[in-house]
């Protein structure tokens, strides 16, 4: 069948199998290689990305449920070429160990910042609830989102 | 890991799809939040040959709150009861739906997904067991509205014919009077429910219980309503020990297994607890009502 | 030496030890730029899906391919029949066992390996592995040790010749019959049956390989998830009996191992033929299930431990008996000496004369492992033992179990202690770690507030853990794998212009590498750790080294690292001298510049140095500032902590919440203390998961259940609890700047403190023991048996 999406910002045509899932259409047919997989069973997480602005596990949607839609990854997150505040914030609070749920992280936590610009404790973990990390203890990761939230938060009201 | 092959079609109007199940309905599955589906067909314990994806159905994702009942349309998402001020009308609703599943399935799982799928371990066909829900099923030549305790027909299994779709899920709202809960047991966020209780209660104006309703979930190979322990509150004066009476029949009346989420003397033993504590907290809300 | 204070004494542009640096190697994770196996992609690239046996113990009487070969898009199916004509159907084991590579005559455990389907693309592969057709005449299942040594138990290894019975080895260590003296002049005698369950390392990465056998000229170039390339290439050599030279490993950037990626697996070696047969790059990428039922597994120890005591609240001696389920095949990560692990080590903090430990292991019909997950060797389950045990000494006591510890703890005058297993531990400080949690968690408060709880019936539970770990694998005398001594390597180039780069044969999954190595070149060389790159996981670009597992990496990579900066550093003092036109006597050194004395004035910079290396050396002196250096260490590192645990439990539902966890680590000097603190919230997370919720089990027909996330249960952040950390800082005397290795203390401290929080919450009640995973059913019975008994 033949898809197009748009994939941060740019589009892809191409002819898939129905059964071929999002995550590997977005790593094998576009080639973008920060949307990992860690199981089978819908429950790491690592594979989330942004559809049309909301988090969703790219392994358990396919790519032609997506054809038409606009999809968001990791790749996508640099702003006119500068590192977003999440990402910076990552960075900056130690965020990440083996970077491997890191994309996946910082996708759910620009989507909570968006819905939410001054997330509680709480409010991130819970936000992070689908995703697993096995290195961080999730500690620097929260970190990391209130971070972001509040540069962010200062950004929009400068 | 990867599902077998299969063949896709995505109508864009109802009608389309209705006429689709109309001729194929045998052979065709609806692919609606997926979160149940594509996990199944992934590990090939599902291999459908051919899938009809509805989410590209138009007007399908509506909570409408009208003369005293809550309506879900087929692609309300879990999230989107999270979120919504409506669904508050219902307590047993609103407070189940942060349980079920985890953030990022609640994007995509729907209510009508889950109640059509039937898992013995789903949140939803309890809570709507407890709280007298009814669904529309449309086909593309009749519409009907089944009480949920007649759609339910075992696990896995309910009476949606193949030629039909559920198009809206309705759920009474709680009066000013009105409680309701959701009390679960689950080892982190994401798992199954080890036990969950949904309760509702609907007091009469001199305080006493006008409705009840005790749903459990996984204690049982379907989701389960308890007539036995409603019928013990019903017209009855709430109190502790009222409550205790019933959450004992609840826990007599449901039959779960043993396994690694703990004996079946445990599980009988939280459905107890959490009933009294559903029951509880279903009373703390609707006394508010009480002048 | 006892603990102190630590300050950086570089600049922050220098950017040496203690500072808190920030990751060099996150630039390319955060925008998706990191390279694991599954992104490597070469041209005309074939995948690999493998077929496992369903059955845990059967006979295999046919393997039918027919069928899976016709699907379109297959390229070839291995069994192990066709590998054997290759003699590859079996593999040694780092243990010095053998393993099937694909089975067959029996398979051995459910989720064997049976065949392989090479396709063109990773659907099909998957497809056509499920059509392939096995006939199996089933035997009896055989799931725990125990039914294993029965006399009328199977054999499962009837692959092995002289073979009699599934015991798999036998080993002790300590003074038998000292310790039953000990025993004999016993106020009390404490005794703690417990099993720790079987668990798996599971990095969010499952385990893979590109394997690019070219046949022109039989190089083969294996990308692979390994924590150890080198070693791996070694075992590669001997497996399939490659040229070494010719085989390079790339081990990538690893998506976390935590011993997940310690072993060869069968799957590696399959592929590696596949592509050497058809002359294409394979791929072959592990599913989560494959994962967690076929590769290396952690744990599984049955211990019965008993102390003697003395009713004054003094450890009189320790005893231990371990039986160890090993699997199918005798798997364990470990020195080779030592045939389980470090469990010796289980005297712990404490300090008596004597104990004995006697292990032994049987085959069971389970996947094989013994991996060290995030821990030394098994040092996991024998500090878990004996931290349970000294708490529950300390109930049988009437006794406080942070005073009956207090009143134990090896003093820091007695190091280096000689242990009566025959450990030399180099230093600590128990009783300043343990004092600093108690202070961190108000533990009088505390125990005043579990005591109004339970006035009110609330159960509120306080666990301590006050662990000593043995890191950093060792001394080449008593440290080898398959005879590969254990030490460790780095190769230092400082360039012209002053800037370096570092080669090191331990391999990164996560914990900083690129980041710390450098800085402990900043600190040795005073080059800023910007200009200083590292690299590591690839066998053709770095020296030998047996790879990072085992807290190894700081304690003898690290160590290594120091060396040969150093070396450099003496060999740089000659050019100076040169430069100056001084005697290297009269030169000081200072943060990266040579002066002399008195007259920093007239000060050359490394980088000076450096150039004058390549441009100017002095006569007679080799030119250059390059230099390697493989380091032995002369004794093992013993990081330490002391943990403290306040659990809330719901005495209905038998549910508990974690209310503080306060660590406190000492893991001697610190190279990048963020780093040291990312590493213990990892662990602590990883010791919480084990003890409250994840766990593999299997049921009686040898099914594995915990095979898929939905069953092995991680924590999320929602339930992982918030830390709180403290340090002390007492640096090992031997270590060349006094690093003891991090990456594990946590893992291995923390679960007792968790576990002994809930039954210090129930133990009014009579409750002494719950196995782990302590889930809220286990919590529920151990009370209900409390109540009715
Ligand atoms: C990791 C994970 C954890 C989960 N945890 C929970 C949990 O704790 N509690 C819980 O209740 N659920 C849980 N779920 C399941 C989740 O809630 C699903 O979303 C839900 O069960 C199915 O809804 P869906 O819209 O995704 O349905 P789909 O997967 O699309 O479909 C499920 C079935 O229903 C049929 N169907 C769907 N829509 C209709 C319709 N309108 N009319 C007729 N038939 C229809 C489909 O044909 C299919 O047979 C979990 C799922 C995952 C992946
Ligand atoms: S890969 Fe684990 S949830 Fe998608
Ligand atoms: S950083 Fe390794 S899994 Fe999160």
């Amino acid at each position: 069948m033949n898809i197009t999406l748009t994939v941060n910002g740019g589009e892809h045509t191409a002819d898939v199998e129905p059964r071929r899932l999002l995550v590997d259409f977005l790593r094998s047919t576009v080639g973008l290689k920060g949307t990992h997989i860690g199981c089978d069973t819908t429950s790491c997480g690592v594979c989330t990305v942004l559809v049309d602005g909301t988090p969703v596990k790219s392994c358990t949607m396919f790519a032609v449920q997506a054809n038409g839609r606009s999809i968001t990854t990791v790749e996508g997150l640099k702003q006119n070429g500068d590192l977003s505040a999440i990402q910076k914030a990552f960075k900056e609070e130690h965020g990440l160990q083996c970077g491997f749920c890191t994309p996946a992280m910082m996708l759910v936590g620009t989507a909570l910042i968006e819905e939410n610009p001054d997330p509680s404790e709480d409010q991130i973990r819970w936000a992070i609830s689908g995703n697993l990390c096995r290195c961080t203890g999730y500690i620097n990761i929260v970190k990391a989102i209130m971070a972001a939230a509040e540069t962010t938060r200062e950004g929009a009201s400068s | 890991m990867y599902p077998a092959k299969f063949d896709y079609l995505a109508p864009e109007t109802l009608e389309e799809a209705l006429s689709i199940l109309h001729e194929r309905g045998d052979e065709v599955k609806i692919l609606a939040g997926g979160q149940s589906l594509i996990p199944m067909m992934k590990l090939r314990f599902a291999s459908p040959p051919t899938l009809m994806d509805i989410n590209r159905l138009p007007g399908l994702s509506r909570i409408n709150r009208t003369n005293g009942t809550l309506e879900f349309d087929a692609l309300v998402r879990h999230n989107d009861v999270v979120k919504s001020d409506a669904a508050k009308a219902n307590h047993t609703v609103s407070r189940a739906a942060p349980w079920v599943a985890d953030p990022i399935v609640r994007n995509l799982g729907t209510v009508a997904g889950s109640l059509a799928h039937h898992d013995p371990e789903g949140d939803w066909a309890s809570v709507m067991l407890a709280t007298g829900a009814e669904l529309v099923l449309t086909s593309s030549d009749s519409q009907r509205t089944v009480k949920i305790d007649d759609f339910l027909v075992d696990m896995f299994t309910t009476n949606c014919l193949p030629n039909e779709m559920v198009t809206k899920v309705r759920v009474p709202a709680h009066s000013s009077r009105g409680g309701g809960d959701y009390q679960k047991l689950e080892r982190k966020v994401g798992d199954y429910a080890t036990v969950g209780v949904a309760t509702s209660l609907e007091l009469d104006e001199g305080g006493r219980v006008a409705k009840a309703g005790i749903a459990l979930t996984s204690v049982f190979h379907h989701n389960l309503k308890v007539p036995e322990a409603e019928a013990a509150l019903e017209g009855e004066r709430p109190s502790d020990e009222l409550f205790a009476e019933a959450a004992n029949i609840a826990s007599q009346v449901c039959d779960p297994a043993s396994d690694v989420r703990g004996s079946a003397e445990y599980k009988r033993h939280v459905v107890d607890v959490f009933t009294r504590r559903g029951l509880a907290k279903s009373y703390e809300t609707a006394k508010g009502g009480l002048t | 030496m006892t603990a102190t204070e630590h300050r950086p004494h570089t600049p922050p542009e220098i950017g040496g030890l203690g500072h808190s640096r920030k990751r060099v190697e996150d630039a390319r994770f955060i925008e998706g730029r990191g390279n694991y196996v599954d992104d490597i992609e070469l041209p005309g690239m074939l995948h690999m899906a493998i077929h496992r046996s369903p059955v845990a113990h059967a006979r295999i009487l046919s393997i039918d391919t027919s069928e899976a070969e016709a699907v379109e898009g297959v390229v070839a199916v291995v069994t192990g029949e066709f590998l054997a004509g290759y003699n590859l159907a079996w593999m040694p084991t780092l243990s010095g066992d053998t393993q099937a590579v694909l089975a067959t005559d029996k398979v051995r455990f459910q989720g064997q390996e049976v065949a392989a389907v090479i396709a063109t693309d990773r659907y099909v592969a998957e497809d056509a592995a499920r059509m392939i057709h096995v006939d199996y005449e089933e035997l009896e299942p055989i799931v725990n040790p125990q039914r294993s040594l029965e006399d009328d138990a199977p054999l499962i290894r009837d692959d092995k010749e002289d073979v009699e019975s599934n015991l798999c080895y036998e080993w002790d260590s300590g003074d038998k019959d000292g310790t039953d003296a000990a025993f004999a002049g016993a106020d009390k005698i404490v005794t703690l049956q417990t099993h720790y369950p079987r668990s798996h390392p599971s990095p969010l990465e499952t385990c893979g390989v590109v394997a690019d056998v070219n046949p022109a000229t039989s190089q083969a170039t294996i990308y692979m998830t390994s924590q150890a390339p080198h070693a791996h290439r070694t075992v590669f050599a001997l497996v399939a009996g490659l040229p070494e030279q010719n085989i390079r490993i790339v081990s990538p950037d690893i998506g976390g191992g935590f011993g997940n990626k310690v072993p060869v697996y069968p799957g590696y070696v399959v592929a590696t033929a596949a592509s050497l047969v058809i002359g294409k790059p394979v791929k072959w990428m592990e599913t989560r299930t494959e994962n967690l039922i076929s590769t290396g597994f952690a744990r599984d120890y049955y211990m019965k431990g008993e102390l003697a005591v003395s009713n004054e609240g003094k450890i009189l001696g320790l005893r231990v008996d371990m039986l160890s389920d090993q699997g199918a095949f005798y798997a364990d990560a470990q020195p080779t000496k030592f045939r389980a692990g470090l469990f010796h080590i289980v005297t712990g903090s404490y300090d008596y004369p004597v104990a004995h430990v006697a292990t032994r292991g049987a085959y069971t019909n389970k996947a094989p492992g013994g991996v060290a997950y995030r821990c030394s060797f098994r040092v996991t389950e024998a500090s878990y033992l004996i931290e349970r045990l000294v708490q529950n000494a300390a109930y049988e006591l009437g006794m406080d179990p942070a005073e009956f510890r207090l009143k134990n703890f090896i003093q820091p005058d007695q190091f280096p202690y000689h242990s009566p297993t025959g450990f030399v531990y180099d230093s600590g400080d128990y009783e300043a770690a343990l004092r600093k949690a108690m202070g961190m968690v108000g533990y009088d408060q505390i125990q005043a507030e579990k005591e109004q709880a339970r006035k009110e019936g609330k159960l509120v539970g306080i666990g301590i853990a006050s662990f000593t770990e043995v890191v950093g694998a060792g001394h080449g005398e008593d440290y080898d794998i398959l005879g590969l001594k254990m030490f460790d390597s780095a190769e230092l180039r400082v360039h012209p212009t002053g800037k370096a780069i570092l080669k090191l044969g331990v391999r990164s999954q996560g914990q900083g590498h690129e980041t710390t190595f450098a800085q402990i070149v900043a600190e040795e060389l005073g080059i800023p750790a910007d200009d200083i790159k590292i690299v590591e996981g690839d066998t053709d670009n770095t020296p030998y080294g047996l790879g990072t597992y085992a807290s190894r990496s700081t304690p003898v990579a690290g160590a290594a690292t120091a060396v040969i900066s150093r070396k450099l550093r003496e060999k740089g003092k000659k050019i100076a001298a040169h430069l100056l036109e001084a005697s290297e006597e009269d030169l000081t050194w200072d943060n990266g510049k040579f002066h002399v004395a008195g007259d920093p004035e007239s000060a050359v910079t490394i980088q000076d140095v450096a150039f004058a290396a390549y441009t100017n050396p002095p006569p007679g002196l080799e030119p250059g500032l390059e230099g390697v250096h493989y380091y032995d260490p002369p004794n093992m590192t013993y990081p330490f902590g002391s943990y403290i645990v306040v659990v809330d439990v719901d005495p209905e539902s038998g549910q508990w919440k974690v209310r503080r966890m306060v660590a406190v680590d000492d893991c001697g000097v610190k190279i990048n203390p963020m780093i040291v603190e990312g590493q213990i919230h990892g662990g602590l997370a990883e010791g919480y998961a084990m003890s409250s919720m994840q766990y593999i089990t299997f049921d009686e027909s040898g099914n594995c259940i915990g095979s898929n996330f939905m069953d092995y249960l991680i924590p999320t952040a929602w339930e992982t609890p918030r830390f709180e950390l403290g340090e002390t800082v007492t640096p090992s005397p031997h270590h060349p700047f006094g690093a003891k290795g991090v990456g594990e203390s946590a893992t291995v401290g923390s679960p007792a403190a968790y576990v002994n929080a809930v039954i210090d919450a129930l133990q009014h009640l009579g409750v002494t023991n719950i196995d782990m995973p302590v889930s809220p059913d286990r919590v529920w019975a151990a009370m209900e048996k409390a109540n009715s008994g």
